[in-house]
């Protein structure tokens, strides 16, 4: 296997448009002859399966949620970022690709930061076409904030909801195509495997979550867009249903999984409040505009009410490392910086695992009303939660792990290893490198689903011979057997033992937040792997499952994908152990500058790290893919 | 300054084993239930404990567990998402129950909402009612600069209010009619307010009110108890929004 990322060679500015007028096209009259089959329906799957349908493609779409308006990214809250420069505050398609390939501490690839760039114009006058609600100035212009780490005033949003209405705006587009009889929705309902017929994607085996009955689905191709995997670490701020089963059964097909260690650890979370906590919520970074990220100086004030500490007792870390970014520094040095204060035993709260975010500078300087306005949603969910007044007493914050960069390896046109399979949003590893800034993932997602597989599927399609088949051929067959097979494992074991796949789960959390989470060393990673190792034997040995597989049964379902989970896990281990540098959200404690930042090593590690899997209980194979950059000269970040 | 405590919960959960089966309720006790815990933390641990005791565990729909996907969603106590105003079930923490209550736990009932198992139901019927007209009819691609038409700022935050409905289902849940009238309301004056919204305005009134009537939903007898049970406080003068178009189209039909 060798990795081609197919980018149009030529200047980068030009690619994409260049590249538009070469592919090839499908026929109007063709494309009805032609089936897509679309999983996930978050920002991604939702926008691609609503285009591709407008241009004539039969679409069927399948999730794991009652309904295609739930997937997660309904949940994102602070905007999306697009270079419009409506604020006339010297944005640009080039500073928004700049600061991308910076903010992803140069592990993604030019060329398609560019046309992410590019195309971040397009999504906005979409979205508003479709009556997204952004928020508008008295003017009834867009109105636009900064957020984290950018200097330019380049992100909408719609309150905090920003991911509800662009997902509710893409659900819409999707729902009018179904009404138009282009796309057949098939809701609860869980991929399982990929079927490969001649080497390419021409199906999925796919488990009905109400009757436990497994389907086959034939297509031309097929797009997965099923999000990231950071459920991986149990607690996390991705939804309870939100897995990697379907990209990690891709991969075993032959996908191979790009940069898996490359995960974010969002600063802005509420803390861990006991042994039963599920999830973890995020409160968007938008927050760190006007709160201000603070410590006690002195070991001694810890336990203080936080009111009672006098400014001069403060340490207002954020600011002080970094001055010219201060609180606006980028997700992963202001969750490092988080640790770093905790591990020094100046963290607040109970466990000592919290800093505060207050905004008693941003209510006397705007008025109550003016924060109430710009955040009132995110305020009443702390309380919520917290039972305690963020208006009175600053909030205590923890990082939470909160979305992968890793993920199917994908080349320019968005297709993995594997002919036909395709792969968007943030289940590939394409756009944001090591790190993501904020307000990108909206970005992506949207980019990937309108502006971007509607061309490049018709490529696939137009170029490739595709010979009809349907779901009695042999593959189907014998893939769908595989399946209950593995299905008959999870119950027959699960008879046996001792532990819910609640408690299993719990454990591997443990072992990838300890040992491959925000900080990583050698030791810590080969740990990890061995404690793994020991988890899965367990998880095969003591599995306690009720209930059966011709039911409703979510332990059945959790049981498959922490199985999955396992797997990744040990994957992620292993490429963190492999890059020994650090990047982004990807800190090896080996290597560091002086002041404790992340320190590169372009020499040896300017890849990116593709694993191919090579059979049951094998190491898989690494492949690389060079970066290279022709336009932005890496350079070491600084936000100083 | 933690106020946690440990409480005890005397649960009664309408069990179901599929769709059409007799249903009925069965008793637990959760014990040593901290109130830092959710609600469906506090579930969870529940169904730990019965997974132990080798019976089947509590069916419930949750996802994103905060507030914002809708997947949630039980009655407690007669009440759709529990006592809290403006709370949905997976935002409500176990700090509102005294040690030693009682909590009757049910599904959403509605005719339109049939009950798949346990407290979860299929809500399908909401899908095909934004499939009837939910929508604008924007095709993908080139469009104006999204500032080329003004919206009015009070406009836009009108919008925003009612594209705020998380599509949970609690309106139904409360109504005596089991009416989806707030829910469709909400979407149709999302849309009106826009001027994206207006091309296919009086086709969008008819095919929703009457796609929601042909699922099985009520009618709305203005009782209010939708805008007391929705999550995000959606209020109910939606409805006479919708009524409005409704009626200006059939004018125009």
């Amino acid at each position: 296997m060798t990795l081609d990322s197919r980018i149009p060679a030529g200047d980068l500015a030009t690619k994409w448009s260049r590249l538009k007028n070469e592919i090839k096209l499908v026929n109007p009259a063709n494309k009805r002859k032609h089936t897509v089959l679309v999983v996930g329906t978050g920002l991604a799957g939702s926008s691609a399966a609503a285009s591709l349908a407008e241009l004539g493609y039969n679409v069927k779409v399948f999730c794991i949620q009652d309904s295609p308006r739930r997937a997660h990214s309904i949940a994102a809250q602070g905007g999306i970022n697009s270079a419009k420069n409506y604020p006339n505050d010297g944005d640009s398609v080039y500073r928004l690709f700049y600061d991308t390939v910076k903010g992803g501490d140069y592990r993604s690839r030019e060329a398609n930061v560019h046309r992410l760039a590019e195309v971040s114009v397009n999504i906005i006058d979409q979205c508003v076409a479709q009556g997204v609600p952004f928020a508008r100035e008295y003017s009834g212009e867009l109105a636009n904030r900064s957020f984290g780490g950018a200097q330019l005033q380049r992100t909408f949003y719609a309150r905090g909801q920003t991911g509800q209405q662009l997902l509710l705006g893409a659900y819409q587009a999707l729902m009018r195509q179904s009404d138009a009889r282009k796309v057949e929705i098939y809701s609860r309902r869980e991929m399982l495997d990929l079927v490969l017929i001649d080497g390419k994607a021409r199906g999925i085996i796919v488990r009905n979550l109400v009757d436990g009955q497994i389907e086959r689905y034939a297509g031309d191709a097929v797009l997965l867009c099923n999000g990231g995997y950071g459920r991986v670490f149990y607690l996390s701020t991705n939804a309870m249903n939100s897995n990697a089963t379907a990209a990690w059964r891709c991969h075993k097909r032959g996908a191979a999984f790009a940069n898996p260690c490359f995960t974010q650890i969002h600063p802005t979370c509420i803390p861990v409040s006991g042994d039963h906590q599920s999830k973890l919520t995020l409160m968007s970074e938008s927050l760190r505009n006007d709160g201000r990220v603070w410590v006690p100086k002195n070991k001694a004030d810890l336990r203080k009410d936080p009111s009672q500490i006098p400014e001069s007792d403060r340490d207002y870390y954020l600011e002080r490392r970094y001055p010219s970014f201060g609180n606006l520094v980028p997700r992963d040095v202001a969750s490092r910086n988080a640790k770093m204060v905790c591990d020094e035993g100046r963290g607040v709260g109970e466990s000592g695992l919290a800093v505060y975010l207050d905004f008693k500078d941003a209510i006397k300087r705007d008025g109550e009303n003016v924060v109430r306005e710009k955040y009132g949603n995110l305020f009443q969910m702390y309380e919520k939660i917290t039972a305690e007044n963020p208006y009175q007493t600053p909030m205590r914050m923890y990082p939470a792990v909160h979305y992968t960069m890793g993920g199917l390896w994908v080349d320019y046109f968005l297709m993995s290893t594997i002919p036909g399979l395709h792969v968007l949003g943030e289940a590939n590893f394409s756009d944001h490198g090591a790190n993501r800034l904020g307000a990108s993932a909206l970005m992506q997602g949207l980019a990937d689903g309108y502006f971007v597989i509607p061309y490049t599927l018709g490529h696939y399609i137009a170029s490739e011979k595709i010979m009809p088949v349907d779901t009695n051929h042999e593959a189907f067959k014998s893939t769908e057997d595989e399946v209950k097979k593995r299905i008959g494992l999870f119950i027959t074991s699960g008879k046996k033992g001792n532990k819910t796949v609640t408690e299993l789960f719990r454990d591997l959390g443990k072992v990838m937040w300890n040992d491959v989470g925000m900080a990583r060393t050698d030791a810590s990673l080969n740990r990890a792997i061995a404690d793994i190792g020991k988890l899965k034997s367990e998880f095969w040995q003591n599995l306690k499952l009720t209930g059966t597989d011709l039911e409703m049964n979510k332990d059945l379902e959790m049981a498959g994908r922490v199985a999955d989970f396992l797997e990744l896990g040990e994957l992620m281990a292993r490429d963190a152990l492999n890059r020994t540098e650090s990047c982004g959200g990807h800190f090896r404690e080996e290597s560091q500058t002086e002041e404790g930042e992340a320190k590169r090593d372009d020499a040896n590690f300017s890849y990116v790290a593709a694993w191919k899997y090579t059979g049951e209980n094998k190491p898989q194979e690494l492949l690389r893919e060079p970066l290279n950059f022709e336009t932005v000269k890496p350079s070491q970040r600084s936000y100083k | 300054m933690s106020t946690a405590k440990k409480i005890s919960i005397e649960l009664k959960i309408w069990r179901q084993a599929s769709k059409g089966a007799q249903g009925r309720f069965e008793h637990y006790t959760a014990k040593d239930i901290s109130t830092e815990m959710s609600f469906l933390e506090m579930l969870d641990v529940v169904n730990v404990q019965l997974a132990h005791e080798g019976k089947s565990p509590i069916e419930f729909d949750s996802d994103c567990r905060e507030g914002i996907c809708g997947t949630c969603g039980v009655v407690i106590n007669g009440q759709p998402h529990g006592p809290e105003r403006a709370t949905t079930t997976c935002q409500l923490h176990m700090r509102a129950f005294k040690n030693g209550d009682t909590l009757v736990i049910e599904p959403w009932r509605a005719s339109a909402f049939p009950v798949i198992k346990d407290l979860v139901v299929d809500r399908c019927s909401f899908d095909r009612i934004i499939e009837s007209g939910g929508y604008t009819s924007a095709k993908t691609g080139a469009h104006a600069d999204a500032n080329a038409i003004l919206v009015p700022k009070d406009d836009a935050d009108l919008a925003m209010d009612m594209a705020a409905c998380i599509g949970c289902g609690a309106c139904v849940a409360a109504c005596p009619n089991a009416s989806a009238s707030l829910f469709t309301a909400a979407k149709i004056t999302h849309l009106v307010s826009l001027p994206q919204g207006q091309v296919e305005r009086t086709r969008r009134a008819l095919k929703m009110v009457e796609r929601m009537d042909l699922e099985g939903f009520g009618d709305c007898s203005n009782l209010g108890e939708c805008e007391a049970a929705c999550p995000k406080e959606i209020s109910i003068e939606a409805i006479s929004t919708m009524k409005r178009e409704y009626f200006k189209a059939l004018l125009k039909k």
